[in-house]
């Protein structure tokens, strides 16, 4: 199916149907519970959840195959947002030419970068990455300011030229849409105490999210993938072996910096304003962190890691104090408190700490990240019932 | 005419003469070696042929054209194979993969933006692949992670790696070096088959006589990076400038 293997056809339609779902999936609790707190089915995360999707499965396909670490991508993200912005300040609200121009901004802009930062590799490799998103993330917020709106950012305006949008009526504020789709466009379906809210931004971004997953899956399947894995893995063997590992890394480099354009000209498109903290190092480090805590160099790896830590970082932030002495309501008093003093260091604005915690876990009992725990437990299963016919599980190769 | 012709080449490292006034003919279709004694600068000579060493002075000629200046991929896409000290292959890939890369080397060049076909779509090169493994005799470990093989297995695997892309020149860099010598004896058929099997000339630099004297048709002995004498094996068992330079050193060596 579309050129790729039963397994792999089946992973993108998993994918898929968690898409569709998702409203649903992420809004298990009823509202007005004591557990609407961990309900994520709102259009703001659910754009989100998909849009770091994208920006950690292009990040994978340098990181995960090539096995170059680039602490800069932040700054494609970055780019690809003031491109959108100006598409949607001088040309239309559409998000089409926004989008287009962000993926081919970022582009160009990461050709320079990886041209330059790939004459090093390993940590020199990382650390020149690191200077060029510092040093964007510096101009942008002060040099630059006439074209990224310093402090402030940017947001388009009413007296924008927009010369392919025909004028607004008066007091009306700019809207980005698909076509006259508006992108906050959301309807909602009420059954019994559930609220479950569908949003046109969210299928939008998901749907330009699965194509992206699907392009990354024929990559990695492609010779393109197979020569990237072998840069990681041998490149003096690489070179004698008549390859030139320069151009194939920075096609890597590349294609990772345009899905990083494509999620910053996303971010535009579902909330309309930039601002240059989004270029900042630690928005660099987190997607580091989603590659590795899903899984790097698997292909769902990166999806999972970003919705996870997009979730917790919504989800968990958003529990304070009068929250926690509800749910320790039903202890005695002194109980109640200690348990209290006990979590609250790992909510509200303690959930970095939290995140840092499993990040640390998984790192040392799970390499592979959340995809390993996943395949842990799937062969746990796997052996239980296959215990009877074949006892350790597995054939012994012959040699 | 030799198919590589290395005329005059010197290379110093500071105060280190590594080769003097080297000059060295390998025929096409023989089998030539080159032997000496630590420091004799066997090494220096290898990666000046394969591009990773620029000599001081001198050139290097393979089959007319010369190969200094260029990059060690380009010197492989001219024709030259190399095999490791220690083998080296894709370690985190399958052996099937490690074979497909070199044909995909061969037939695509040294770089080509193919990320949309899938691998399994590449007909002509599995085929490829899988003749290499079938004739090197590792078609049964073909899913097998290359780094789980057993040396003597890598070593096998990177010859035919090498030889898939149809080189004219196969450079080996002590290939038997760290080998029990049931594996020696392997390595030692496998290179025999190799040379009746193929148009190639193969050139390889040793330290075991045994592997030396019964492949080489023609050897070079170099000694404090000068080239002391060139000859048949027979003539450079008996040569007293060899015996001094290096057998001297260890008279059961041969």
């Amino acid at each position: 199916m579309l050129g790729l293997s039963k397994k792999d056809a089946g992973l993108l339609l998993i994918v898929g149907l968690l898409c569709l779902f998702a409203p649903f999936i992420l809004n298990p609790f009823p509202e007005g519970s004591a557990m609407a707190q961990f309900n994520g089915g709102y259009p703001d995360l659910m754009q989100r959840l998909v849009i770091f999707g994208i920006f950690a499965i292009g990040f994978n396909i340098l990181f995960g195959l090539t096995g170059y670490l680039s602490f800069g991508h932040a700054a494609f993200l970055g780019v690809g947002s003031y491109a959108a912005i100006w598409m949607m300040k001088l040309l239309t609200m559409n998000i089409v030419p926004a989008i287009m121009i962000s993926v081919l901004v970022a582009g160009l802009f990461s050709l320079l970068v990886g041209w330059i930062s790939l004459r090093r590799s390993g940590i020199y490799f990382s650390i020149l990455t690191l200077a060029f998103a510092q040093m964007s993330y510096a101009l942008a917020y002060s040099v630059l300011t006439p074209i990224t709106g310093g402090e402030t950012g940017l947001q388009p305006k009413y007296t924008d030229p927009r010369i392919l949008d025909s004028a607004l009526p008066a007091g009306q504020s700019p809207r980005a849409n698909l076509f006259g789709l508006d992108m906050k466009a959301t309807s909602q379906l009420e059954i019994g105490d559930w609220v479950f809210t569908f949003n046109a931004g969210y299928y939008i971004a998901a749907i330009i999210m699965l194509i992206a997953f699907y392009l990354s899956m024929r990559i990695f399947r492609s010779p393109l993938g197979m020569m990237l894995r072998a840069v990681k893995s041998n490149q003096q063997r690489m070179n004698y072996t008549g390859l030139n590992s320069k151009p194939y890394t920075l096609a890597a480099f590349v294609i990772s910096g345009m899905y990083a354009g494509l999620a910053g000209g996303l971010l535009v498109a579902m909330d309309t304003q930039v601002g240059a903290e989004r270029m900042f190092w630690t928005a660099s480090g987190e997607v580091v962190l989603m590659t590795i805590l899903g899984g790097a160099g698997t292909l769902i790896g990166p999806i999972l890691g970003a919705g996870f830590i997009k979730y917790m970082e919504n989800i968990v932030s958003k529990i304070n104090e009068s929250v926690l002495e509800q749910w320790f309501a039903f202890m005695p008093d002194w109980m109640g408190d200690f348990m209290v003093s006990i979590v609250y260091p790992f909510v509200g604005k303690g959930w970095n700490l939290t995140l840092g915690l499993l990040f640390m876990l998984v790192v040392i009992f799970l390499p592979g990240g959340l995809v390993e725990g996943g395949q842990r437990i799937g062969k746990l299963f796997r052996r239980k019932k296959s215990e009877p016919e074949t006892p350790d599980g597995k054939t012994t190769p012959a040699e | 005419m030799g198919i590589l012709e290395v005329k005059n080449v010197n290379k110093r490292f500071g105060g280190l003469q590594a080769l003097g006034n080297v000059n060295l003919s390998i025929a096409e279709n023989s089998v030539h070696a080159i032997i000496g004694p630590n420091g004799a600068g066997k090494s220096t000579l290898l990666n000046v042929l394969v591009g990773k060493l620029i000599p001081d002075t001198g050139s290097v000629m393979f089959d007319g054209q010369s190969v200094l200046g260029r990059k060690p991929y380009e010197i492989n896409q001219m024709g030259i194979s190399r095999v490791f000290q220690t083998p080296e292959i894709f370690g985190d890939l399958s052996v099937q993969e490690n074979m497909m890369i070199p044909c995909f080397a061969k037939r695509d060049g040294s770089f080509m933006m193919n990320g949309y076909a899938s691998v399994e779509s590449q007909r002509d090169m599995l085929d490829k692949a899988e003749e290499m493994l079938v004739e090197m005799k590792l078609a049964d470990k073909r899913h097998m992670h290359a780094a789980a093989m057993s040396r003597g297995d890598k070593r096998r695997l990177e010859i035919a790696m090498c030889l898939a892309q149809d080189p004219r020149l196969l450079l080996l860099d002590e290939p038997t070096a760290g080998m029990a010598r049931a594996d020696t004896n392997n390595t030692i058929d496998l290179l025999k088959q190799i040379k009746e099997e193929r148009d190639i000339t193969i050139a390889i630099i040793e330290h075991d006589m045994h592997v030396v004297f019964s492949l080489a048709e023609r050897i070079t002995v170099l000694a404090q990076g000068t080239p002391l004498v060139e000859d048949t094996p027979d003539n450079i068992k008996g040569h007293p400038k060899v015996r001094e330079a290096y057998l001297g050193e260890s008279q059961d060596a041969a």
